[in-house]
Order: C-alpha cells, then structure tokens, then sequence
C-alpha cells in the first residue's frame, strides 16, 4: 500500500499556524504537481480547506520524506512546524482520509461543505496526473463511504454548524435579527452558507462585496441584496449590523482603525464580525474594541465544542462504520497488488503439470533419464507459454486503476479462489450495492 | 400590622436572594420559573399590602428611613417586574433581589420609626417629592443594573469560551442589544421623575428656608447627581455610549444617588426629627 499521510488540522494547530499552510485554490494543481514529484512519491494529493491541509502520498517503498517536501515547499524550517504535525501511514492514513471525508473530522462535525472540498481536490489531482492507481482508488472509496456515513447515521441531520452557531452568537449580540443588516466580504461556499442561515432567522437587507465584482452581483441576485464594489467596501460596511468575511486576501483586511471608525459612524451601535478566512481577514485586535465582537473559525470551534459531545454516541457508530471499511478496503488493496495472483497463478498451472505428468508416467514405461528431462522441459515450456500474456497483462494492469477488475478476472479464468479472491469479490458486489 | 406583612415579604424575598446566589453555578430555569417567580411575586403582594397598611394607619412617612426603604425596594422590584414581562428575562435578579432583601430586611427588623414632627412633612408636597425622588432612584438604579449585565455579557462574548445555547447563565442572559433597551429605557423613563422631584423639593426648601437651602451637602449632591444623569443620557443621544463607558457613568452617577441619600445624616434641611 505505502500510504503516507501528514497534515495540519483545527486541533493540531491553531488558526495561526494552519494559515501559512494553507494552499489558495489558484495554486494548488501546481502544488500538487510539484508534491508528486517529490523523491520517493508515486502519487500524491492535497486538501487545502479553512480547518485543514493535508498532504496524502503513495510512495515507491513506504518511506518518503513529506516533511521535507513542506519545508520545501513553505520554506520554513522543520522546527517550525513539525510539532503542529500529524503524521499517519498505511490503515492509518486511509481512516483519516475516511474520516475527513465524511466529515467526522471535522471542526463541525457532520458539516456538509469537507466531502465537496475532498473532491475538489480529488479532481485537482487527478487533473495534474498526480493521482492514478491506488490513491484514486482510495479517495473513489472515501467518498462511497462518506455517503454510507451520512445515510446510516445522524451525524449529518443536526443542525450545528458554523453558520447556524453564527446564528447564535449574533441573536446573543442583537436579540432578534429582523432587519438587521448583513454584509458578506467575498463570495464562497461558506459564506453564502452563513448567510443563508441568518436570513432564515430574519436577517434583513444582505449586500454583498467580492473582489470579482460579477461574482459579488450573481450571489447578490440570489438572495435579493445589493452588489457593492470592492473599492467601496470601507465606506459602506459600517452600514451592516453582521459581517461575514471570506475572502483570499493574505493580510488582514479590517484593521483596528477601520473598526474605530465603523464605531464612530455607527455611533457605537455593535458590530459583529464573522472571520472564516484563513488566512484571517479581520485583525485580532479589533476585537478589543469596546462594541465589535470578531469571532474567527478557530473561535467559533470552541463555540460548538459543546455540542460535539452531545453528538458522541451517533460519532461513534460512525467511527465503527469506517472501522470496518477501513478493514475492506485494504482487503481489496491487497487484491490489487498482482505478485500474489502470479505466484498463486504460477502455482496452480505447476499443480496441473505434475498431475498431468503422474498421470500419463505409468503409460510411458521406462525412460531414460534424457527423455525424462524432455517431458519436464516439455510441458513447463507449455505452462510457461500460456501464463506469459496473463501475468504481462498482470503487471501493466497494476499500473493502472483497473487492476482489480483485471486480477479478478484472471482469478475466476484460472479458477484461483483462495481467501484474497473471495475478499476482492466481497468488495465489488459491496462496491455495486453502493452505487 | 404593616411591620409583619413586611416581615412576610422578606421570607419570600430570601428565596429570591438564593436564587441569585445559585444563579451563577446552576442550570436554574426550571427553579426560576416555578419558584422564584411565584415566590418574589408573593412576596411583592405582601409588600404592597404593608405599604398600604403604613400609608393607612400611620400617614405614610416616607422621610422615615425604614418606610422609605421599604418603598424603595418595592418600586425597584417593580421595575424588575416590567422588565421580566416586557423582555422575558430574569437576569437582572442576580443584582436586584440581594438589594432588596437588604432593604426590606433592613426595615422590618427596626424598631418603630422615630416620630417626625415636623408640621412640613404632614403636606401632600413632600409626599409627592419623595415618592418621586424614589421611583428616579429606582429607575435609576435598574439602568446601573443593566450596565452591569451588559458588562458582564459582552465580556462572555468577547472572551468567547461560552456557548451561547448551553443553558447556563451565559445563555440566559439576555441579548447585548435588549440588555442595552432595558438600561436605556430605565435611564429615559427615571429621568423626568428625577427631575420633577428635585424641582418638587427645591420649591419646598424655598419656602421653608429661603435661598440659603443651596449650601446644604444634600442639596448639592442631589444637584451633582442630577447632572451626571444628564451627562448619561446626553452622551448616550450626542455619541451613543454604551458598554464599559456608559457602565462607569452609571456606577458614577449611583454612587452619588447613594451619597445623596445617605446625607441625610450631615443634612440641615432633611434633618427633620428634632434633637
């Protein structure tokens, strides 16, 4: 298998630390390229959200150095980082991968928004090349079991999220939210998530600024709010009561100045500011500021930490669930790997030879020592013949995502059930169910 | 009579002082609803009732101190009352019930008010001044409550480790904004009392005393009182104060109510038992 996994998430390191691992979209199929080529990698893949970064490779020989590549990569020093690091390999790795994408790992868990982000770098990926045998295989695998997560238990059904504990957090600021004011800074999937929340809690007016300014008009269209242009974001935002920010700025784009002038204009009305940027988007320290509220991702973790422990039980069927898938995808993993299946291969047709041989010694009388040899070199030649194109076929197939349909074929042909066989079986049928 | 109703009334005010005291460690919905609700409520009744008796039997003498720290208490649970059926919340209790248990308790366990003998306060003016001057301090006193709470509250939210819908008393607290209401209104609605009874009783030191009224500290700390009320809500109309600023004010402007109360005891024009 050779499966390396390490990374950063929301609980082994703080938002501080996670936004200098964080890859922007735009760079990320580079990124990816360059991790792919790493020494020692086969194929790698890269998950680059708000709460996490993870960096998932397949290595030659089961050793590669991925710490090295961040360093790289980052340029940092390992000392930088290497404490805020997890590091997993082989059935470790893949229930991580499990786990992430069905959203067990989350900050929220049972937030919808982590499978989507999986498969967007699961795309990414595969568009670079980077991901073409057994990675592809086990992301395909994550997200089967993302959705068998989802269907079979609650984990997904209740309402915590960050945008409904957003909600909270701004009626415990304003009461009731009628005709409050909603400014959205950027224009992404969680942003319009949150939004959405507070106007089904009776937010009113939402206006909308994206550096794209098509972008900020087409999510301004949908929730019947106004589009207002990036420049003038500063002279317009003391306006909204609630301020959701997500944009891909690397600095800060609300500063303390910004926030003690938003105050005077607002004639110390509070402000509630909602950062879920990484990097942030909103300076720490307009927090201390006497009337504005800045909850960061990390903050509103924290938040919702309670919850968490009342959705234990239902995280815990789900964790035995990808227990067990865990166990029959590196079943099926195994089955992928060919050299078993030629050797088995090998066996069978050497057992057929030497019965065959028995069979007909009696019938041939005495021979000589050379004819005996003949007889041998015969029918290995024959054996030997017929298995090349299989076990050829064998081993160009392990290259590529196929293999298991290929092994499986070779073993029904050649009639190789052993315990392998039938676990690869298992796990196709399983795989068809799903579907 | 009045004395034992009030007696009565202090029993019930005591639940609500536990209730205050627990208020901060416990998950105390239930309890507030079903008994301390009930209980201060009782409690108010009996209050009222002994208000009346005093007012009935004994002419009412607000300027004696236990009567009108009885009535003190019972307008600020009154306001309390307000604020818990326009705003549902019985937060401000944590601040409200330790002080008029005090206050209550104070004056039931005196002995019989001291006889005043001044003609002056036989007259339906002073009545009216002091009724006045205690529904402003009452009034007052809920809006230092409720800049309190909002201290309290937007520190919960600042230091954000709470969760907002654990049920503990972080949760229970109202929101920022209706906290902020409440203070404001208090604030609005004492003020023309406050300003009535000072105006009340300035005309009656006139006639009484002439001019000279002025130099007295209870006068002057009433006057010093009534301007920091103006300056409160004058930096709450011009610049929107609230929060710790608006909170300090309030404590300010409190500490000076108390300080005119408690002048009596310097005061040559409120000194009315005679020597």
């Amino acid at each position: 298998m050779n499966f390396l996994l390490t990374g950063v998430n929301h609980k082994s390191a703080p938002v501080n630390v996670r936004e200098r691992f964080a890859i922007p979209e735009k760079r990320l199929p580079e990124a990816v390229q360059r991790f792919a080529e790493h020494p020692g990698i086969e194929e790698a893949l890269i998950v680059s959200t708000c709460n996490r970064v993870e960096f998932v490779a397949r290595t030659t020989n089961g050793t590669a150095d991925l710490h090295g590549f961040l360093a790289e990569y980052f340029q940092m020093s390992r000392t930088e980082f290497e404490n805020y690091l997890y590091d997993y390999r082989e059935d470790e790795a893949i229930r991580h991968i499990f786990r992430v994408a069905s959203s067990l790992d989350s900050m929220v868990v049972g937030e919808p928004q982590i499978l989507g982000q999986v498969k967007e770098a699961y795309a990414v990926a595969r568009a670079v090349g980077a991901v073409h045998s057994q990675l592809d295989a086990l992301f395909t695998r994550s997200f089967a079991v993302a959705k068998k997560v989802r269907n079979e238990t609650a984990i997904g059904t209740s309402a915590v999220s960050v945008a409904s504990v957003a909600v909270d957090l701004a009626k415990k600021i304003f009461g009731s939210l009628a005709g409050r004011h909603v400014y959205m800074v950027g224009a992404g999937k969680m942003i319009e998530l949150a939004a959405r929340h507070l106007l089904a809690h009776g937010a009113g007016s939402i206006f909308v600024a994206n550096r794209t300014h098509e972008r900020a008009r087409a999510l301004a269209a949908k929730f019947n709010g106004q589009a207002i242009r990036f420049e003038e974001l500063y002279d317009t935002v003391d306006k909204a009561d609630i301020v959701i920010t997500s944009t891909g700025a690397p600095h800060a784009i609300f500063r303390r100045e910004h926030g003690e002038k938003f105050l005077k204009q607002r004639r110390n009305r509070p402000m509630f500011f909602i950062d879920i940027a990484v990097p942030r988007d909103v300076d720490p320290a307009m927090n201390e500021l006497d009337g504005i509220f800045v909850y960061d991702i990390d903050d509103l973790q924290q938040v919702v930490s309670a919850n968490l422990a009342d959705r234990s039980q239902e995280a815990r069927r789900a964790q035995q669930l990808i227990d067990e898938e865990v166990e029959r995808f590196t079943a099926r993993l195994q089955t992928l790997d060919v050299v078993p299946t030629i050797v088995s291969l090998q066996e069978q047709l050497e057992t057929i030879r030497q019965a065959e041989i028995d069979r007909v010694r009696g019938r041939l009388g005495n021979l000589t020592p050379e004819q005996e040899m003949a007889v041998e070199a015969l029918s290995r030649g024959i054996i030997n013949k017929i298995m090349h194109t299989p076990i050829t076929t064998l081993k160009t197939a392990a290259r590529q995502s196929e293999a298991a349909s290929v092994v499986d074929l070779i073993r029904r042909i050649f009639n190789l059930r052993d315990s392998r066989a039938a676990a690869a079986c298992d796990s196709k049928s399983d795989q068809g169910a799903d579907s | 009579m009045p004395l034992l109703w009030l007696r009565v009334a202090v029993v019930f005010y005591a639940v609500g002082l536990l209730y205050a005291l627990a208020l901060l460690h416990r998950r105390s919905e239930y309890f507030s609803r079903e008994i301390i609700l009930p209980c201060v409520g009782l409690g108010m009744v009996f209050h009222f009732v002994s208000l009346v008796e005093a007012a009935m039997l004994e002419h009412l003498s607000l300027a004696s101190v236990h009567h009108s720290e009885s009535l003190f208490a019972f307008l600020i649970m009154f306001g309390f009352m307000v604020v818990r059926v326009k705003y549902k919340t019985t937060s401000p209790g944590i601040f409200i019930f330790p002080l008029v248990f005090l206050l209550t308790f104070a004056s039931a366990i005196a002995q019989r008010p001291p006889e005043l003998n001044s003609p002056v306060l036989r007259s339906g003016w002073v009545f009216a001044h002091i009724a006045l001057i205690f529904t402003g301090y009452a009034a007052l006193f809920l809006s230092f409550v409720a800049s309190l709470l909002y201290l309290v509250q937007a520190n919960n939210l600042k230091s954000k480790l709470k969760n907002p819908t654990d049920g503990g008393f972080f949760s229970r607290l109202p929101a920022l904004e209706v906290i902020d209401e409440i203070g404001y209104r208090a604030l609005v609605l004492g003020f023309p009392f406050m300003t009535l009874g000072l105006v009340t009783g300035a005309v009656l030191a006139q006639q009484k005393f002439g001019s000279m009224y002025f130099v007295d500290p209870k006068v002057t700390l009433s006057l010093l009182m009534w301007v920091v009320y103006v300056v409160l809500l004058y930096t709450r109309w011009n610049s929107g104060w609230r929060g710790r600023r608006a909170a300090y004010l309030a404590t300010v402007a409190f500490l000076t109510a108390i300080g005119a109360w408690a002048a009596n005891y310097f005061s040559g024009v409120h000194r009315f038992i005679a020597p």
